[in-house]
């Protein structure tokens, strides 16, 4: 048995009955990251000895009987989320030593579980992109094929928990960052309905499409940490005072009566075919499982998400941003006296060119004379694209994608075209503008190199998505499989 | 769609983002690129649509006036760049 390869299930089940000490698991996963880092660089920071400490402390909450499925286990945290004292960077020069003065709502929800916090995760620079090449610090590595993208922008996540350097991890999702990244990766990453967890101490993108969610080797595990982090929290207006059903209470292994749509625009022109037929094939098997499946559903204004997404998101970006201006925290010029040049060159020189480019997006769109064109254009077809969602989740329990068009591609393959980039995200984008919950898992590989289903629900329906997931992931292995590193 | 370098220079002064003359021409090439691709939005008819701003439907969420604690100044202070007493210390605003 292989302490670090456990999930958070097993790790509970030998936790709780002392056949393993959570000292004992965080050292086994500190191992492993020594041993993997190198080749993959996943994390920006490694809390060895918060997390020792932790487990330590987990140790002794386990002995007095006091356990919750996380206790004890160790989790990465996606470098955008807020931990106290401990350096939190977006992976931008920007925030390169920024130390938070508080924990985010989801660290301090994971903290009262007695969870073990054993690394910060590598990130496109403020969750800005597809690849984790946008990083200001390091590229991340895909641990299937180390000169291939893990995806982004939780790639460094995403590949914690593929290299068992981590037991889960916590991603954020805007366009996709926790389904493309988890697709590449070949785990299971879910990005709950907008508003299910606090963004309270997540360093905000987009904040009508940030959400928080887990990276997990499995449903179960899924499950469970969504169990912990969901819920109403006053500190985040947007968070919805909905109570939280117990999310492991929905997985079964029968799917009949249930209603599955296949919204045809999701296979697109120029899809790599070995993805398409995986997809098809995994969707043939949900039907095995006893659900109803419709192929050549149509969600005609698909194809005008990408471009609502990229004014939407930069919009709320180049706002979100402008507060970093070297003044109360982060990286600030020096070299003048002058307040506009140390401003100008602060962010100059504080941001990286992806994230200049999406505050210059966003800018130019909400600028006069060009606010009605684009910005408020964008926003009217976002209504349209939730509509056309509504419409299908009348017919629809669940719809059925692929997570993206092809397999990881290679470093360096194309982010000196930001469009192209900004392609790798087209399955993933309307679930954002929607607000909607969805899961990507593993479905299968091409030549080695992983290949993710997506699984779309209505708002609030995530239980519907974990079921779904997890019938497949007892009919199927391809999430049992590691990566040879 | 073409931006000119102007409009490049006006963008950025709003955003107050600093640019190398190199970056201008970079961002102006690969702006006009991705907004001539967006275009595409003015196809939709989004004639008596309403915009959406939020995914859910709150509205008016407000929280009670209630003096807390708050974070202690030392610790707001503690990633200040730069900071005289109390204070952020920053440049002049007014010459």
């Amino acid at each position: 048995m292989i302490l670090n390869q456990l999930t958070i299930h097993e790790a509970h089940r030998l936790l709780k009955t002392k056949q393993l000490s959570s000292v004992e698991l965080t050292k086994a996963s500190l191992e492993r990251i020594q041993q993997v880092e190198p080749k993959v660089h996943a994390l920006v920071t490694i809390t060895d000895e918060l997390a020792l400490r932790q487990a330590e402390k987990a140790d002794e909450l386990i002995a007095t009987g006091d356990t919750h499925p996380l206790t004890g286990i160790p989790v990465v945290i996606k470098d955008n989320m807020c931990t106290k004292g401990t350096r939190t960077t977006c992976s931008s020069r920007m925030l390169e030593n920024f130390v938070p003065p508080y924990d985010a709502t989801v660290v301090e929800k994971l903290n009262d579980c007695g969870a073990v916090i054993i690394g910060k995760a590598n990130m496109d620079e403020f969750a800005m992109g597809s690849s984790t090449e946008n990083s200001a610090l390091f590229a991340t590595h895909n641990p299937w094929d180390l000169s291939r993208v893990p995806g982004g922008s939780s790639g460094g996540s995403a590949t914690a928990v593929a290299t068992d350097e981590t037991t889960y991890a916590l991603g954020s999702d805007t366009g996709g960052s926790i389904r493309q990244p988890a697709g590449f990766c070949s785990v299971t990453g879910l990005k709950p309905t907008y508003g299910r967890v606090s963004r309270y101490g997540l360093v905000a993108f987009a904040s009508s499409l940030d959400q928080i969610g887990p990276l997990t080797r499995d449903v179960t595990d899924c499950a469970l940490v969504l169990n912990a982090i969901a819920g109403y929290d006053t500190r985040d207006a947007t968070s919805v005072p909905y109570p939280t059903p117990d999310y492991t209470q929905c997985l079964t292994t029968d799917l009949n009566g249930l209603r599955l749509g296949v919204p045809k625009e999701y296979f697109v022109k120029g899809m790599q075919a070995e993805v398409e037929t995986a997809i098809r094939t995994a969707i043939n098997k949900l039907e095995e499982l006893g659900a109803r499946v419709e192929w050549e559903v149509s969600l005609p204004h698909t194809p005008y998400a990408l471009a609502a997404y990229y004014i939407i998101a930069p919009s709320e970006a180049m706002a979100n941003l402008a507060r970093y201006d070297g003044v109360k925290y982060g990286f600030s010029y020096r070299e003048t006296d002058n307040m506009w040049e140390a401003l100008e060159k602060t962010r100059q020189y504080g941001f990286g060119a992806e994230v200049k480019r999406r505050i210059m997006l966003g800018t130019y769109a909400l600028s006069a004379g060009y606010y009605d064109a684009w910005y408020l254009k964008a926003q009217k077809v976002r209504t349209l694209i939730r509509q056309e969602f509504d419409q299908a989740f009348d017919k629809f329990d669940a719809l059925v994608t692929p997570t993206s068009p092809t397999v990881p591609f290679k470093i360096g393959e194309k982010v000196d075209d930001p469009l192209q980039m900004y392609l790798s995200d087209v399955c993933t984008l309307p679930i954002n503008i929607a607000g909607l919950p969805a899961i990507s898992i593993p479905a299968g590989f091409a030549d080695g190199l992983p290949i993710g289903m997506q699984i779309i629900g209505k708002p609030f329906s995530e239980e519907t998505l974990l079921k779904i997931a997890y019938a497949y992931q007892q009919a199927t292995d391809w999430h049992k499989r590691r990566p040879n590193i | 769609m073409k931006l000119s370098r102007e409009e490049v220079q006006h963008i950025a002064l709003l955003a107050r983002l600093g640019l190398t003359e190199t970056e201008v021409d970079r961002f102006r090439e690969q702006l006009s690129n991705i907004l001539e691709n967006f275009e595409v939005l003015q196809q939709v008819d989004t004639k008596d649509i309403p915009p959406t701003a939020q995914s859910i439907t709150l509205q008016n969420v407000t929280k009670d006036d209630e003096v807390a604690a708050s974070l202690p100044q030392s610790q707001i202070l503690a990633n200040a760049p730069r900071k005289d007493r109390d204070f952020f210390r920053v440049r002049a605003v007014l010459e």
